[in-house]
């Protein structure tokens, strides 16, 4: 008799769970892989409401080739391994066509291998070291190459600086952008006993002796410049003490590459008036796209104080590209999709155009500006024409004879172009 | 107890990486000189300043510069306002008319604009109309070395001094030629001082020989960093000295670079210091409540740090509610936070703690629980983001004690109000019937239950101390970092690891161990850098526990458990 009930039971749960997936072969799942929770919720909540924006307005405009998207929210809890087994979950249980995701360089580093294990496709929107460039990947954020060099161009050319702080925080980008920056700088004719490096552990807040050791460094005589790669929460301390050590924009400027506009709404800004961020992408950028996009996003969020910054943008970039080569393949699969979007445009924010290139990479803007004292940026500089993202930085020896491309013939992310030789995807 | 403790925080710790770090020394030396030319001759002046404000809004930020110093070269009375408004950015102009004016946002979010070469008043009008005249540092920099020459006969005394630190830093001989002229009629001795140190940094580098070794002579006392980079300047030229006059130059150049390292090295004793007591004073006041509640009652609280999160946003919450006193909302925050921290901890001591009496693992899994709880509590209510907490303007700035030498204002307040607490907690512990109490239950709590002391209340209320103190290490810590979810997560771990260096149980050895840290943590992060001092402090207490596993100060006798 039980034995009856069971299989009677067990057979409604069996057929509603296959009504529930023929349900789902409907849809399109679009995989969302950022951290709701733990450090990098700060910054990685916003991205995830940014897709989820993104695709209800695509829903509205009626989906893609037909079907509606869906999307599959999983928090990884700024828990490194755990991206590895949330990238699993989503692309072998729940079947995911894309995903957008990851922050850090080590979350990522840590969802690549199952990517590439099971053929998955990651959008991944923030700005990062470079020295990669997987099939499953597409970089929509910014290699070095057009961030961290340009905004070593303009310190150098047009504020004239001479001696220059590396800080950063110790992790993985920090100190591979440092290393490309450094040889950079030595290529340009920079001494070494010009060029002062500092890594602080995450979220410092003591940062007393540093600014000390700058404010010491800077009284040479020489103009001295800090190129700061200082993640998330330490900024705050880090500008607090400059301002009451006495150090001011003019006196000692430091360019950042990791405070936005979303990092600065937590700030009290006075005492980083004058101060510089290299980004491609600004909200006070004006043209017609950012207006409507921040006006979408206000709306969607319901807080008018909300800002945008550029891994939304970059984000927003991604998912448009991945909705246009989808229409243009026909199909989710991931490798139709992925050879369709190469050379696939779509206009960004800043009133230009992106183009995905060969190798992943995305064709953008350099600009820097000037924090202003309502957390907004000025742009002050900008590059005359969008640059083409780098995977393989040209001032590192180990990389500058590499090349990434993906299409064919060569069809590899790590082209060694003396001897014409693709060491896979497994290259370190 | 004790080594569970340390494995803990082990591996909390175990993902940092070891940072190495480079420090370049510094010899070379170059002095930034701004050519200035002579001023045109005054007949058609009016004429020329409306032509080269006419100029202003179409510029590009590239000619700015020369801009700039043409219009200062008129000596027109409008300039100085026109570049203050610049520099803070006020200055616009009308979108129609492309006439100059300073605008200022009034009440009902127009901006209220000033005619600059006129001084008149036009009507307000919106965002729209007008628009910024663009800056960058740059030309702000160039902007504060024109106002330097026109602030040196400024009526109050620091903006003189700042304007002679501009031109000792970019000498140009406009500059020199003001100071020559107003030295002798200066009537501060700070400000003569400073014009005649520039002066001889000017004789050092452009004099006769025996001119040069007077200013060595004179400068050798002198603490501008200004000082040192012209000696070096000058004694890279005598290097290989061709002349007796050379060599005598190279001696005493050497000397007296010698005399001013030596005394260098005295202030950068004296700021390393200070950075350790500063560091040593936060680290205080974090752990000051864990030493009541873990060394006092014994109880494990891993939820101690979202205590100071507690506290910080109810700085953040007294900031909100009274926008227009924020010089006074640190006042108001400390017995706020206080009292909601402390409640707080109350409620976790009678809901949670006192079940788990005696279960030491138990209570550090519970309490650890509800720090999690709480976290995501303030994550729902706040939002994952950093809120912020507006500095007073006296908590900003610092003391300048000699050029080279001085303490940030909020580092000084923080020490003076650690040690008050600590000596407050000290008088309430040994002064009060509270705090007769409270010693007598831990350490004997059957004996003070039949002296008639509510052992219960008695544990609640040292429970709420602990936890209201760490509310007011919140206040400070707003101060000082982001107030996020994650603040009490940062300063956790040095918590206990200064009460258990320390000693458990024992207030004084709290204030030694967080002294000692901070400054051992400071004097090593100049040579090792910041992630690998770190790692020194862990290990050495590591080592250090093993050898006294009681700490500095273990407590002898019967209480001793």
């Amino acid at each position: 008799m039980k034995l009856k009930k069971l299989i009677i039971a067990s057979s409604i749960v069996a057929s509603s769970l296959v009504t529930s997936i023929s349900y789902a072969a409907d849809t399109i799942k679009v995989g969302v892989l950022h951290s709701l929770s733990g450090t990098m919720a700060i910054s990685e909540t916003t991205l995830k409401d940014t897709v989820l924006m993104m695709i209800d307005k695509q829903n509205k405009a009626g989906g893609i080739l037909g079907k509606q998207l869906e999307a599959v929210v999983v928090d990884p809890a700024s828990n490194w391994p755990l991206f590895a087994e949330k990238t699993r979950e989503l692309l072998a249980k729940e079947k995911v066509d894309v995903i957008f995701g990851c922050w850090t360089s080590v979350s990522r580093k840590s969802a690549l291998p199952v990517l590439e294990e099971l053929n998955g496709l990651l959008f991944y929107p923030v700005q990062y070291e470079g020295e990669e460039s997987s099939k499953n990947v597409f970089y929509t954020g910014a290699a070095p190459n057009q961030q961290a060099i340009p905004a070593i161009d303009y310190l150098m050319d047009d504020i004239g600086a001479q001696r220059w702080v590396l800080a950063g925080t110790d992790y993985v980008y920090p100190r591979t952008t440092n290393k490309v920056l450094k040889a950079y700088l030595k290529s340009k004719g920079v001494k070494d006993e010009d060029i002062m490096v500092n890594y602080t552990p995450f979220g410092h807040s003591d940062w007393q002796s540093i600014v000390a050791e700058v404010k010491k460094f800077g009284s040479t005589g020489k103009k001295t410049a800090v190129v700061s790669t200082i993640n998330g929460d330490a900024n705050i301390p880090f500008y607090k003490e400059l301002g009451n050590q006495g150090i001011s924009a003019e006196d000692i400027p430091v360019v950042a590459f990791s405070v936005g506009e979303e990092e600065l709404s937590g700030f009290d800004t006075k005492p980083l008036v004058g101060h510089l961020a290299a980004w491609n992408y600004f909200q006070s950028v004006e043209s017609d796209e950012n207006e409507t996009f921040i006006a979408d996003w206000k709306k969607y969020i319901g807080d008018d104080k909300r800002v945008t910054n550029d891994p939304m943008e970059a984000t927003y970039i991604g998912f448009n590209m991945w909705a246009k080569a989808v229409e243009k393949a026909g199909t989710t699969d991931v490798d139709a999709v992925e050879q369709a979007m190469i050379g696939i445009a779509v206009p960004n924010l800043t009133g230009g155009t992106a183009v995905m290139n060969s190798n992943h990479h995305l064709s953008k803007p350099v600009l820097i500006g000037e924090i202003q004292e309502d957390g907004q940026f000025e742009v002050v500089w900008e590059t005359p024409d969008t640059v083409i993202g780098d995977a393989w930085s040209d001032f590192l020896p180990s990389s500058k004879n590499l090349i990434s491309d993906w299409t064919s013939p060569v069809k590899c992310g790590n082209f060694d172009v003396t001897t014409a030789k693709c060491s896979g995807q497994n290259f370190e | 107890m004790l080594r569970i403790f340390l494995l803990l925080i082990c591996c909390f710790l175990a993902g940092q990486s070891v940072a190495s770090e480079v420090t370049a020394k510094v010899n070379d030396n170059e002095v930034v000189s701004a050519e200035v030319t002579i001023a045109e001759p005054q007949s058609n002046e009016q004429a020329q300043l409306i032509a080269l404000f006419k100029k202003l809004p179409t510029t590009k930020l590239s000619k700015m510069p020369l801009l700039i110093e043409q219009l200062s070269q008129t000596k027109a009375p409008q300039i100085k306002k026109t570049f203050n408004s610049l520099m803070n950015g006020d200055l616009y102009y009308l979108k129609s008319n492309k006439q100059i004016v300073h605008a200022q946002l009034n009440a009902d979010n127009k901006y209220a604009l000033t005619d600059v070469l006129t001084n008149t008043k036009l009507e307000a009008v919106a965002k729209s109309k007008i628009r910024k005249v663009k800056t960058n540092n740059r030309l702000r920099g160039k902007i504060r070395s024109l106002l330097a020459q026109l602030d040196l006969t400024f009526s109050d005394k620091t903006v003189r001094i700042e304007a002679v630190k501009q031109i000792l830093d970019k000498p140009n001989d406009i500059g020199i030629e003001t100071i020559k002229k107003l030295i002798n009629s200066e009537q501060d001795d700070d400000v003569r001082e400073l014009m005649s140190v520039t002066l001889l940094v000017q004789q050092l580098l452009e004099g006769e020989h025996t001119e040069k070794l007077a200013a060595v002579k004179q400068l050798k006392t002198s603490l501008e960093p200004s000082v040192l980079n012209a000696m070096a300047t000058e004694l890279s030229k005598v290097e290989k000295p061709a002349s007796p006059e050379d060599k005598a130059l190279k001696v005493a150049l050497e000397k007296a670079m010698a005399d001013i390292d030596g005394r260098k090295g005295l202030f950068e004793f004296a700021e390393n210091l200070f950075f350790g007591i500063s560091l040593g004073s936060v680290l205080l006041l974090a752990a000051i409540g864990l030493a009541i509640t873990f060394g006092v009652m014994g109880v494990i609280n891993m939820a101690h740090g979202e205590m100071m999160m507690l506290g910080a946003y109810t700085t953040y919450v007294i900031q909100q509610a009274f926008p227009q006193l924020i010089e006074y909302s640190l006042l108001m925050a400390i017995p706020a936070a206080f009292l909601v921290s402390g409640l707080v901890g109350v409620a976790i001591e009678r809901g949670v703690i006192r079940h788990l009496k005696g279960r030491p693992l138990e209570t550090l899994l519970a309490t650890f629980g509800i720090s999690l709880i709480l976290q995501q509590l303030v994550r729902t209510i706040f939002s994952p983001l950093n809120r912020q907490v507006l500095a007073p303007e006296w908590m900003s700035g610092s003391w300048q004690i000699n050029p080279i030498f001085s303490l940030t204002f909020n580092r000084l307040y923080i020490i003076i109000f650690s040690l008050m607490v600590f000596v407050a907690l000290l008088m309430i512990l040994k002064k009060t019937s509270l705090g007769l109490h409270v010693r007598a239950v831990s350490q004997n709590r059957d004996m003070a239950r039949a002296l008639s002391i509510k052992s219960d209340w008695v544990d609640a209320i040292t429970f709420g101390l602990g936890s209201g103190i760490a509310g007011i290490a919140g206040v400070v810590l707003s101060q000082l970092t982001n107030v996020g979810p994650n603040l009490g997560q940062a300063y956790i771990i040095d918590s206990f690891l200064v009460v258990v260096f320390g000693g458990v149980g024992n207030l004084w050895g709290t204030l030694v161990a967080a002294m000692s840290l901070g400054a051992f943590n400071k004097f090593l992060e100049p040579v090792t850098g910041s992630v690998l001092a770190n790692i020194i402090v862990l290990v050495g207490l590591v080592l250090f526990i093993q050898k006294k596993p009681k700490g500095l100060f273990p407590q002898k006798g019967r209480s001793a458990d």
